[in-house]
Order: C-alpha cells, then sequence, then structure tokens
C-alpha cells in the first residue's frame, strides 16, 4: 500500500523534496550562515566557490546595458548549459518555488471540478514568448532588468530567504488567477522564464518517453500534465516528447498505470527508438 | 470575380496574418506601458543608500542581479533586501542608518561577493605599493547633513553625540567653536559634514540624541548641488584645473545671432525688436 502510493508520487515528492530543500539552503544560508548556497535563485554560490547565475536574468541586464562582472556570466553560463543539455525545462518543476504554488491551484482545479463549469478565458500558449520580447525591449527602453523587478519568483523566493513583505500579494493573485481564471495560467502561459527555458531546452537529452503499443488512452497523462499540448503523440506513436515545454517533472510517467511512459535519453540517431 | 460578388468578404491568409500581428502588437504596446510605468516609478525612488562601492545609482539598477549575497555577507544586518511595500527599487539592497547603520568593517565583507560588479571593489580600495588594499573609507554611501533648527548644538547645549560616533572623527565631522553671544560665556560646538571626507555610514544618524535625528545622511545626488564651469576658486590652482576640460564653443544663440554684431547694432528694427 505505501510503496503503491510512493510508486504513484515517487516524482511529485522528489520534486517537493529538491523544491523545499533547495530553498532550506538558500534560507539557512542567511539565517544560520550554513554556506551551502548563498545568495537566491538570481544569483549564488555554491558551496563558496561555484558561482551560479539566472541566464535570463543575465540577459536583461545585458538589453539593459549593464556590463557585468565575469562571476555573473560564468554562472549564468553554468546554469545555462545544465539545463540547456541535459536538464531541460526541469528549472520550472524541480526548483522554482512557484510552481508548488501553481500546482496547488492546478490540484484545487481538479478537486472542485472547476474546468468543467467554469467559463473559458482565452489565453494563448504563445503569449509567454511574447512577454520574454517584450521584457528584453522593456530592459533596454528602461535600463533596468524589466521581469527582475516585478518577477513573482524572485518575490515568492526573495522573500522566503530575506522576509515577504507584500510579496505574499503577488503568489496569491497567482495562485487565484490559475485556481479561477486559466488553468495553468501563469506557468503554462505567461511566465517568460519558463518561456526562457522552454526555448533553450529544445535539444536536451533528459526527456519523457512513450511506449504506444503499451498505451490503453486513459488519457490520465493529460489530465495532469500541465502543458498538455506537448503530449500530442500519446496513443499514436512511440518516440521522445520533444517539445522544450515539457518540464520533466514527470506526473504523467507516475500516473501512467500501464508503464506507457518513462524517464530517458533523447534518442538523436534512430528517430522512432 | 465570383469571390468579388459573393456577399460573404473574403478573410485572406494576409488579411488574417497581418491582423494577428496587430493584435499582438496592440496587446504588447498596453502591456509595455503599464509595466514601463511601474519600472519608471519604481526607479525614482531617490532617498535610498546603497552599500558601499555601489556605482552611480542609474548604473547600479542596471548591475544589480538582485541576489542578496551582500546582505547575506553584512555581518551586522545592515544590508535589507527591498521588499514589495517597501517603495523602492524590488530586491535591491539598501540600509536605514538610523535603524542599522554601516559600520564600516576594514575587510568590506559585502563588496567582493557581489557577482556583477554593481558594487565596485576598486572604488572602494587604494594601490599601497603595487597592492590593493580594501578601504572602506573611501566609500560615497551618501553624506550626513545637518538640520540647523533641530540640532541642539546650534541652540548652545553642549552635544557632540555625532562629532563622537564618526569613525573618522575631526576628519567628516569637525566641530567649529563660536562665541554663543547669547549667555556671553559660553562657546557654540557645532558640527560641520566635511562632504568630501564623509563617507555616508550613518553612524552619526544613529547617534543622534534627538526625536528625529537632526544630522542624517542623504544619497549625494539629493544633498548635493553643482556648481558647473562658470565659477571657480581663482585662489586655488588644483580648482583652476577643471577649466581645462571646459569648452569653449559654447555660445548663446538668440534671434539676434543671426546677424554680425555691425549688422543688428546698425539695425534699429532689430536693435528694439523685443
Amino acid at each position: 500500500m505505501i510503496t503503491n502510493i510512493f510508486k504513484k508520487y515517487r516524482f511529485l515528492l522528489l520534486r517537493r523534496v529538491s523544491q523545499l530543500g533547495i530553498l532550506a539552503l538558500y534560507f539557512s544560508a542567511n539565517a544560520y550562515g550554513f554556506k551551502v548556497l548563498t545568495g537566491t535563485l538570481s544569483s549564488s554560490l555554491l558551496f563558496s566557490t561555484v558561482p551560479l547565475s539566472d541566464p535570463f536574468a543575465v540577459m536583461q541586464m545585458f538589453a539593459a546595458g549593464a556590463v557585468l562582472g565575469a562571476d555573473a556570466l560564468i554562472g549564468a553560463l553554468i546554469v545555462f548549459i545544465f539545463y540547456a543539455t541535459v536538464g531541460g525545462r526541469a528549472f520550472c518543476s524541480w526548483v522554482c518555488p512557484i510552481n508548488m504554488v501553481t500546482d496547488l491551484a492546478n490540484w484545487l482545479r481538479r478537486v472542485l471540478l472547476l474546468d468543467k463549469v467554469e467559463r473559458k478565458v482565452w489565453l494563448g500558449r504563445s503569449v509567454r514568448y511574447k512577454v520574454l520580447i517584450l521584457s528584453l525591449i522593456l530592459s533596454a527602453i528602461t535600463g533596468v532588468a524589466a521581469f527582475e523587478i516585478v518577477s513573482p519568483i524572485s518575490m515568492l523566493h526573495r522573500g522566503i530567504v530575506f522576509g515577504m513583505g507584500m510579496g505574499g500579494a503577488a503568489v496569491l493573485s497567482i495562485f487565484l488567477f490559475d485556481l479561477f481564471a486559466v488553468k495553468n495560467g501563469w506557468c503554462g502561459h505567461i511566465c517568460p522564464l519558463g518561456a526562457f527555458y522552454s526555448l533553450s531546452s529544445k535539444v536536451s537529452i533528459l526527456r519523457v518517453k512513450h511506449n504506444q503499443p503499451n498505451c490503453t488512452l486513459c488519457m490520465k497523462c493529460k489530465d495532469v500534465c500541465p502543458e498538455k499540448q506537448i503530449l500530442s503523440l500519446i496513443g499514436k506513436e512511440s518516440g521522445d516528447v520533444s517539445s522544450g515545454e515539457c518540464t520533466n517533472c514527470g506526473r504523467c510517467i507516475e500516473v501512467c498505470d500501464d508503464d506507457a511512459l518513462s524517464f530517458g535519453i533523447r534518442n538523436y540517431i534512430n528517430k522512432n527508438g | 470575380m465570383s469571390n468579388l460578388n459573393s456577399k460573404k468578404p473574403v478573410i485572406t491568409k494576409r488579411r488574417k496574418f497581418l491582423s494577428t500581428m496587430a493584435q499582438s502588437v496592440g496587446l504588447s504596446v498596453l502591456g509595455g506601458m503599464v509595466w514601463t510605468g511601474y519600472i519608471e516609478e519604481a526607479k525614482s525612488a531617490p532617498l535610498i543608500l546603497r552599500p558601499p562601492g555601489a556605482k552611480s545609482e542609474p548604473d547600479f539598477l542596471r548591475m544589480c542581479i538582485k541576489c542578496g549575497q551582500c546582505a547575506e555577507a553584512c555581518p551586522y544586518d545592515t544590508l535589507r533586501m527591498a521588499k514589495p511595500g517597501d517603495n523602492k527599487p524590488m530586491g535591491t539592497p539598501f540600509f536605514i542608518p538610523r535603524d542599522v547603520p554601516c559600520y564600516m568593517c576594514t575587510d568590506i565583507p559585502c563588496v567582493p561577493v557581489c557577482p556583477t560588479g554593481a558594487l565596485d571593489e576598486d572604488s572602494v580600495s587604494v594601490v599601497t605599493e603595487g597592492e590593493k588594499v580594501l578601504d572602506i573609507n573611501r566609500s560615497k554611501m551618501g553624506i550626513a547633513v545637518v538640520d540647523e533648527e533641530s540640532c541642539i548644538a546650534f541652540w548652545g547645549i553642549q552635544c557632540d553625540a555625532c562629532h563622537r560616533a564618526c569613525p573618522l572623527m575631526d576628519e567628516a565631522i569637525v566641530l567649529e567653536f563660536k562665541r554663543n553671544e547669547r549667555t556671553g560665556k559660553h562657546a557654540f560646538l557645532i558640527p560641520k559634514v566635511m562632504g568630501d571626507v564623509c563617507t555616508g555610514c550613518g553612524l552619526c544618524e544613529r547617534a543622534c540624541v534627538t526625536e528625529k535625528a537632526a544630522i542624517f545622511v542623504l544619497p549625494h545626488e539629493v544633498a548635493q548641488g553643482k556648481v558647473g564651469d562658470r565659477y571657480i576658486k581663482g585662489w586655488d590652482a588644483n580648482d583652476e584645473k577643471r577649466l581645462n576640460d571646459v569648452s569653449t564653443d559654447v555660445t548663446t544663440q538668440t534671434k539676434r545671432s543671426e546677424l554680425a554684431p555691425q549688422d543688428y547694432l546698425n539695425s534699429e528694427e532689430v536693435l528694439f525688436d523685443n
């Protein structure tokens, strides 16, 4: 029974451990001087030696006309290369603290059957790419990293590390928006950081794989997927979920009762392998 | 031709493409305006004191990645990260000297940790014998200003709390002695801030005994004027050097400048025209 529950939620549990663990490391660096991961998600220092920076923040700062120090650049490069080659868009579902907020909203939507009754508010999935471009343009115009100054991700993250202030209001508004207005509204439609990682992880190797012969078309995977447009191959053909918009959250894999989905390495050699 | 005659308007691919583009542009402009409005508003918080070695405010806002490593490095919790509701540029470090001033650590732990260079190590270092050494006394976080009305030393009451609290006592704050005409037998001990030495650490503001501090730190842009090129200290050879960079081809252009002097001086019309 317990092992069964664990099997059904193994990636969800691991993700929560990862998200909360990372938050705890940042928090304890500031509060107790436990210096494993100092700074915030914008820029940090791992084990007091390895710099890590948010590549999208650095990109906006370039657009704003900043000449940056080497630590920020090296850090951004390390993070960018990791996600672009290996992790894919894993930041969104394994690191970002907003994911816990929007996952809660999404879960409540399913429990309250809001999808079935709610009036549809139309919002395209491509809006995020426009927000991404807009934030670079506005950075250039205003001379400030435009998304960083309004980012609810850093508001929540910095809020946990340094004190919340009125930041809770921004987080609450995202929660309510996702719950009552648009399903996966923030992470799947608006967030330019998610858009950035979607674009940068087009070729990353860690992928969800579909084994079509096992699929019974129960569609549980599409029910839980926060980006269900990426699961267009379900029941049709075997292969990789190749879209960069996949956050590698693994929910589809754990809800599948038929072993039709699994994590794997992207097959570059034989496209149908 | 049949298409033109039918009542249903033709929706061509091009029309569709153009209108979708126009829609995106429209929404982006609307969103962009609101967004820019917010950013400009947030940027214009002038009464903010930055950590030691901070670049000028516009450059600082450009370069600060809002990671908080300076605030974490500060052993006195002087530095705070601007939260929503603080009405300061979000996520940037600042300090309020009346609460916690900068205690001027000689190893300046907040500056070298900055990953972007928004806090510039060179601006708080001196080179001695070919070696770069940190020197907190070179920092320019702000400048202390005295409100003569509420400073009790100006009343004639003896108080030199700010003077004694100053880490650069007798350099950044000096006491000026003046005769107190009211009593005829006492002296005023008046604090005077030396603007070129003051680092803006705020220890004076913290120490001030009045209910609201009578000496307080303001950012340089707020507290200081600028003489410009038109006035120099003629008795000061150093100040005269400023003239070296002055451009001489700035002339005032009026309507009259279009004519040569002999023309407009001889023409009544032009001479008395407005």
